[in-house]
């Protein structure tokens, strides 16, 4: 008798277009000690499988057909009452935003207690007792003073362990893990999904780990269900379903992660996934893309940041000596070439964006100064004398849900940029080049005229990238352009970067946390760590060899994918 | 704590420095004080000397600062029509208009509360459509329509309810009370209710809005993912946070209650503020109207500062105390 087992489960959304069934017939067991993960792209349901396991969907939805067993007893279509008997007591929950998902009105020992004295039959000081030994167990340090702390007082990390040990306080018999780690840092996600493995051997639960991270999936899985638009496309032992997918979806997916093991000049078989149009091949010399009125006379490196440095206050106060500051870029210095990529790679805090910035000079630095083709930025006084140097970089930001005005079409707003600097000389010029853009990032013209609601965030950020050439820039500054894309649109959105910058010889300053992606894109790269620029090394060197002590320490906790290696070649 | 302090004090009197500025200009063109304080038989010559002698010829900015240097020292000038000063006249008054505000802000309390939040918890059940639909009306209805109304029913057709003055009041160390009396309770149940009517479709709203809020947040998810009663989660997750947003609001409500006092102590007769401030203005009593301005002032900025200190007791995120997280 298998621990979980989920038998033809469907899952639908009744709405007043008709009934979107998000998980279509899906059946899968889970033994003790096993983890099992369910992968796949937003929107595939594997999120859905997961909430509808203890019926937490969102309204409206509701399973329309099939059964739960959890070690042989139904749980499916229980009342609310039985139902909360299962949660927290039967089946713990991780969710995916530790920032979120903790109240932060209520100390942690609060929300510690209340599980256990809702789970356990417990006397109030046992269940406090409990609650620091499950902090201790989850590697909280010093449990007794953290445990009379809020929320806010944690690291999102520390949080995530919070979360952690709340799930496992009414001793479940099951761990239902929903992207644990996404909104983690790397050496962080390490660490959490090394506990929930240990823990899940030691305390011999099953758990299911809903993740899209392939490298995860590889890492810490025994066996993996790959969804594909709520479709159940391959479940089988992990190492099998990765080495030797056999569904085209499987294969398409895997490939499209960024290998961390050698550097390809583009992502294979991203195809499957989103509808994108072939890219229309435009002939750059004589198009107006390819047309620029700057003169190239400097041979110098195009972009010099020197000595560039700069805090933010933390707290303030009224006198000057209390005052508390963040050194957010700390003396940092490189150069980029012309048609070079270089990468800032570093975790959530390392001062990565705050160069970009000061780069694009949204903050001006506290000292040091920045040239782009010889012209101190820095010393630029107007905003007139600035526009010319703004129209030559162009930022690509991460969020394409909110870098872009919902109330402007889409033509606008690839267009308003043009109007802006004044580039083109009439109306139907702009329409023109509007339209060449957005055929040449794989949208088709007829996306101009509908509203940045209507796309996905892959097709949006592809609107972010046209919007950005808009200006014939030199160099596109990409802070994390890809991080809150799915890999396969990910995989995409790096080849047309590419694409772009072979033809139109871009230079490229791209911002990443993620090590892999880094190394498919970049010539060279700089690692940065608490407004300090470690290390600059070429791409491959850094891989191999990396020269710093923390570098290291980055690259080796960089989540290995181990799968399909030699198939891919030769698909 | 300190930072905080000064920060609010510095702020307040920012706020002072312009409510003096509309209060004096109110005084300095409102009517004439010689008129007020003279007969008619003085004649063109003596009033002239008198200006002088009372420095209303002085420049602007003499006046002004001869205005602000007084108003610190508590004195905010006599009052034409009560021969006292008026500082002390509307602190006689202030005790009814406070009781009658906390009056309202008690029905606010008990009432909006547990009203928005039900209606939060079931959305679709018929009594939150009759509440939202009453908080509707209650919202377009004017408050002296809603005060006669009461009157008319509870007063003169049902002889229920006193309908206007105080009643009896006792007095407690020098604070007239009618909340120690049957009779001054009963005469505060009307005018309380009809100042509330204002606020109470509001704030239904509001909690219900923020209840919402937070019913749809990840924690409590993650809180009923926990195997918690649901009754745990609504009354005791749910409803602190929802309280945050509406302790901000309350606040700055209060003010405008005191504010709001003018039309339901007319109707009801209450002896307050804002039956005063509106007598004030029939007999142009100009330093009782300049007073009564200050002081309005002076209750939205204390009210609003003592908001902020809770909020930062209730919220442990917000950190007032200056101390590092």
């Amino acid at each position: 008798m298998s621990l979980l087992e989920v038998k033809n489960l469907r899952i639908e959304y009744p709405s007043r277009h008709g009934v979107h069934a998000a998980v279509k017939s899906l059946s899968f067991t889970i033994e003790r000690g096993e983890i099992v993960g369910v992968v796949g792209e937003s929107g595939a349901g594997k999120s859905t499988v997961g909430n509808a396991i203890i019926d937490l969907l969102s309204p409206p939805g509701v399973i329309a057909s099939g059964e739960v067993f959890l070690e042989g007893e139904k749980v499916s279509g229980l009342s609310p009452q039985e139902m909360r008997k299962v949660r927290g007591s039967k089946i713990g929950f991780i969710f995916q935003d530790p920032m979120t998902s903790l109240n932060p009105l209520f100390t942690i020992e609060r929300q510690l207690t209340e599980t256990i004295l809702a789970n356990l039959d417990v006397t109030p000081e046992e269940a406090l007792s409990r609650a620091l030994t499950l902090m201790e167990q989850v590697g909280i340090p010093e449990p007794h003073l953290r445990i009379k702390q809020y929320p806010h007082q944690f690291s999102g990390g520390m949080r995530q362990r919070v979360v952690i040990a709340i799930a496992l306080s009414g001793e479940p018999d099951l761990i239902i893990a929903d992207e644990p780690t996404t909104a983690l840092d790397v050496s962080i996600q390490d660490q959490i999904l090394k506990l929930i493995r240990d823990l899940c051997i030691k305390k011999n639960v099953g758990c299911m780990l809903v993740t899209h991270d392939m490298g995860v999936v590889s890492n810490v899985t025994d066996k993996v269900a790959v969804m594909y638009r709520g479709d159940l496309v391959e479940f089988g032992a992990t190492q099998q379903v990765l080495g030797t997918p056999e569904h085209d979806y499987t294969r398409s997916l895997i490939s499209a992660v960024p290998r961390s093991d050698i550097k390809l000049d583009r992502f294979p078989l991203v195809s499957y996934i989103e509808e994108a149009h072939e890219m229309e091949q435009l002939d750059i010399k004589t198009h107006w893309l390819g047309q620029s009125e700057d003169q190239r006379i400097y041979t110098g490196p195009l972009l010099n940041v020197e000595n560039v440095s700069l805090r933010f206050i933390t707290k303030d106060s009224f006198f000057e000596s209390r005052r508390e500051f963040v050194q957010a870029s700390n003396n940092v210095s490189f150069q980029i070439q012309e048609g070079e990529t270089f990468g800032l790679v570093g975790e959530s805090g390392s001062g990565k964006s705050t160069i970009a910035r000061v780069i694009a000079g949204l903050y001006p630095p506290d000292e040091g100064k920045v040239t782009f083709e010889g012209v101190d930025l820095t010393a630029l006084k107007s905003e007139k004398e600035r526009r010319p140097m703004r129209r030559q970089m162009q930022m690509v930001f991460q969020n394409p849900y909110t870098s872009m005005n919902p109330r402007m079409k889409i033509f606008d707003i690839i267009a308003e940029p043009i109007r802006f600097h004044k580039l083109a000389e009439s109306e139907a010029q702009i329409r023109q080049i509007v339209h060449d853009l957005l055929d040449h990032v794989g949208l088709g013209r007829m996306a101009g005229v509908k509203y940045p609601h209507e796309f996905s965030g892959g097709q949006r950020q592809r609107i972010s990238i046209a919007r950005a050439l808009a200006t014939r820039p030199r160099l596109l500054i990409c802070d994390e352009p890809t991080s809150a894309l799915d890999v396969s649109v990910q995989a995409q959105i790096l080849n047309l970067l590419k694409d772009l910058q072979d033809e139109l010889n871009l230079t490229m300053l791209f911002i990443s946390h993620d090590l892999p992606v880094i190394r498919q894109v970049c010539d060279r790269i700089g690692v940065m760590k608490q407004g300090q620029l470690l290390e600059i090394s070429p791409t491959e060197q850094l891989f191999t060899n990396p020269q710093h002590e923390y570098s290291k320490h980055l690259v080796s906790l960089m989540p290995e994918f181990k799968g399909l290696r030699n198939d891919l070649e030769s698909a | 704590m300190f930072t905080f302090l000064v920060k609010r004090l510095f702020q307040a009197l920012i706020v002072m420095f312009v409510i003096s500025l509309v209060a004096f200009a109110i005084q300095d063109n409102l009517g004439d004080p010689l008129r007020e304080l003279v007969g008619q038989s003085v004649s063109e010559e003596e009033r002239q000397v008198l200006r002088d002698e009372l420095g209303l010829n002085d420049p602007y900015m003499t006046k002004y600062t001869r205005f602000v240097s007084n108003a610190v020292q508590g004195d905010l000038g006599t009052s034409y029509f009560f021969k006292k000063p008026a500082a002390e006249v509307i602190l006689n008054k202030l005790q009814a208009t406070l009781e009658l505000v906390f009056g309202a802000a008690l029905i606010i309390v008990f009432v909006s509360i547990p009203l928005g939040v039900f209606s939060a918890i079931h959305p679709k059940s018929a009594w939150t459509k009759v509440i939202m639909a009453l908080s509707s009306f209650g919202i377009s209805v004017p408050v002296f329509l809603t005060a006669i109304m009461l009157m008319y029913v509870f007063s003169i057709e049902l002889n229920w309810l006193p309908s206007y003055g105080r009643g009896d009041t006792v007095n407690i160390l020098g604070w007239e009370t009618g909340f120690l009396t049957k009779d001054g309770l009963l005469h505060l149940i009307l005018p309380s209710i009809s100042l509330a009517s204002i606020m109470l479709p509001l704030f239904i709203r509001l909690v219900r809005s923020e209840m919402l809020e937070a019913l749809s947040s990840e924690y409590v998810k993650f809180a009923t993912a926990k195997g918690l009663a649901m009754n745990k989660i609504y009354y005791q997750h749910a409803l602190k946070n929802t309280m945050l947003p509406v302790l901000t609001v309350g606040g700055v409500q209060i003010g405008t209650m005191v504010a709001y006092t003018i039309l339901t102590e007319t109707v009801f007769q209450w002896p307050g503020t804002g039956f005063l401030f509106l007598e004030a203005i029939n007999r142009v009593d100009t330093p009782l109207i300049t007073a009564y301005v200050i002081f309005v002032g002076l209750i939205f900025v204390v009210t609003n500062t003592i908001v902020d200190l809770l909020y930062g007791v209730v919220n442990p995120t917000v950190n007032i105390t200056g101390k590092g997280a």
